[in-house]
């Protein structure tokens, strides 16, 4: 059977030359970076190699690179380390109410230890505005966590302008990059960004590892102590195969952003249209461009999502779906509901998010197929009356 | 995730679709929870359940349940049909996730509420119950209609 892999959001596969550049630190260089001997100096070597790959995709400086090992762990080290740290200036944080949930449920966290948190709404896009930012903060305000580009629906955030509102207001600014580091270009001092979490694995990179930068002269405590790595901001023993193949993943991605997001876009608006004319009562969710560009979020009426991901994956097709049932909770997506999106519309949704690897003879099994799936699905249903 | 009897009842729905002739019909669930079913019964003049059908917007588990319960109640009396526990729907499919027990209990409810269906038919009762099950949200219930 064809086996069409469209769940890139969730994870992607490992780039070859990525696996190729990490094999060593995986075998014959095993040393530990904080040791003094040969062996040890040649990993902190590779560490550092990396970390200057990630700088330069990011515009920053080395010093402001800390690896950690996944994005979770970045937007946590930012939520709880500045609301520590800056307590004495304020307790209040402002976000979004689409974030990830690594950022959303740490902001809950936060709020049981006496924080107050703002959760900005968002249009019908998922979208907030810098204007939004610009009414909620306050002088006790700590920090503003937005996230650049949605998980679930793609939509880009308005980041520049919501850095140069934060930035004339002294308020941090953090950004959640994992969906957009890698496929956007971005230049964290260009896009007044004060801290930016990253994922390797959604760029073709190892699983694993991740990335946090922080401007100079911000503090973020460490959230593990025990050692002296990363500069005293993250202890344990480098992850430093994980660390080379996140550099490499990086710069292979920087290198050809344009050109592997103007493919990627075209895939992307093929399976937008194709979607659209091929099943009747469709509604993409999400804004037409201001997305990335291998995002494909609908909802699709009278059927539930959980149903169409099983009757895809029998036909070879890997997507993903923010209902209820694949939540683990009675909700649909937080997202999609935010957007203002109805529940039993919610429950419908299907993901599609395109990879390096996505070909248009996948675009066109996945266009000839899902049209099959939905209507043996909608025979099912009592809603269905077409 | 799912058994192998839930994975072959969702690709082959046992009794999918409408009953013509049906006098028992019941709708349980509701959209905004993501899971309807609505059970359709011909029942003889014995009592008997002659034909079953069932429509399901669900998860996997939802229409697997629904599939499976036809099967059970299929030319069994009503009596023996109103025994049907969502238990035995789930032993039957050889288990389903803790999380997906509700579709067990929707599919039980969706024999109950086409059973009631048919002895409101038969004793002329005009009022059609409410048999929505609780999903614990706050919501009105729509009987299956969806909301633009």
């Amino acid at each position: 059977m064809k086996r069409v892999y469209m769940d890139n959001a969730a994870t992607t596969a490992l780039n070859k030359e990525v696996l190729e550049a990490m094999m060593p630190y995986l075998t014959d260089i095993y040393g530990n970076p904080s040791s003094l001997h040969t062996f040890g100096q040649r990993a902190h070597t590779a560490v550092e190699n990396a970390r200057h790959q990630v700088a330069l995709a990011l515009g920053a400086d080395d010093k402001e690179i800390i690896f950690t090992g996944c994005g979770t762990e970045s937007d946590n080290m930012v939520l709880l380390g500045i609301a520590e740290r800056y307590k004495t200036k304020g307790r209040h944080i402002i976000t979004t109410a689409v974030e990830h949930h690594a950022v959303l449920y740490t902001a809950q966290r936060l709020e049981k230890m006496g924080y107050e948190v703002t959760y900005l709404p968002v249009d019908e896009y998922g979208r907030v505005s810098a204007e939004q930012v610009a009414e909620a903060i306050r002088p006790d305000t700590i920090l503003v966590s937005v996230m650049f580009a949605n998980n679930e629906v793609g939509t880009i955030m308005p980041i520049k302008r919501i850095g140069a509102v934060c930035r004339e207001k002294g308020v941090f600014f953090h950004t959640d990059a994992v969906q957009a580091v890698g496929h956007i270009a971005i230049d964290v001092n260009e896009m007044n960004i004060d801290l930016l979490s990253l994922s390797a694995h959604k760029f073709h990179g190892p699983k694993g590892v991740g990335a946090l930068y922080v401007k100079k002269g911000i503090v973020v405590p460490a959230l593990l102590t025990g050692g002296a790595q990363e500069r005293n901001k993250r202890a344990g023993t480098e992850n430093v195969a994980g660390i080379v193949g996140l550099g490499k993943a990086i710069e292979l991605a920087c290198a050809k952003i344009e050109e592997t997001g103007e493919r990627m876009t075209r895939l992307r608006d093929r399976l937008i249209d194709g979607i659209a004319s091929a099943i009747p009562e469709v509604k993409l969710n999400g804004h037409r461009f201001e997305r990335l560009p291998g995002n494909v979020n609908y909802s699709i009426k009278y059927i539930e999502g959980e149903s169409i991901l099983l009757m895809l994956d029998l036909n070879g097709i890997a997507a993903s779906s923010g209902s209820a049932c694949t939540s683990g909770s009675l909700d649909p997506s937080h997202v999609l509901l935010a957007m203002g999106i109805p529940h039993e519309i919610a429950h419908g949704s299907l993901r599609l998010t395109l990879g390096d690897d996505t070909t248009d003879e996948d675009v066109d099994y996945v266009l000839e197929t899902l049209p099959k799936v939905v209507e043996k699905l909608r025979k099912m249903s009592p809603l269905y009356k077409g | 995730m799912y058994t192998e009897k839930v994975m072959d009842h969702f690709q082959n729905p046992r009794n999918m679709g409408e009953v013509e002739g049906a006098n028992g019909v019941g709708m349980v669930g509701n959209a905004k929870c993501g899971d309807i079913m609505q059970m359709f019964l011909k029942i003889n003049d014995d009592g008997i359940i002659e034909d079953v059908g069932f429509k399901t917007f669900g998860c996997g588990a939802a229409v697997a349940t629904s599939s499976m319960a036809t099967e059970l109640i299929k030319g069994k009396s009503v009596d023996e049909a109103l025994k049907l526990t969502n238990s035995a729907v789930v032993e039957a499919l050889e288990g389903l996730p803790p999380a997906k027990l509700h579709c067990s209990v929707l599919a039980e409810e969706a024999v109950k509420a086409a059973i009631d269906n048919y002895h409101a038919r038969k004793e002329g009762r005009t009022d059609e119950e409410c048999n929505c099950v609780s999903c614990g949200h706050d919501h009105e219930h729509e009987h299956g209609e969806a909301e633009e």
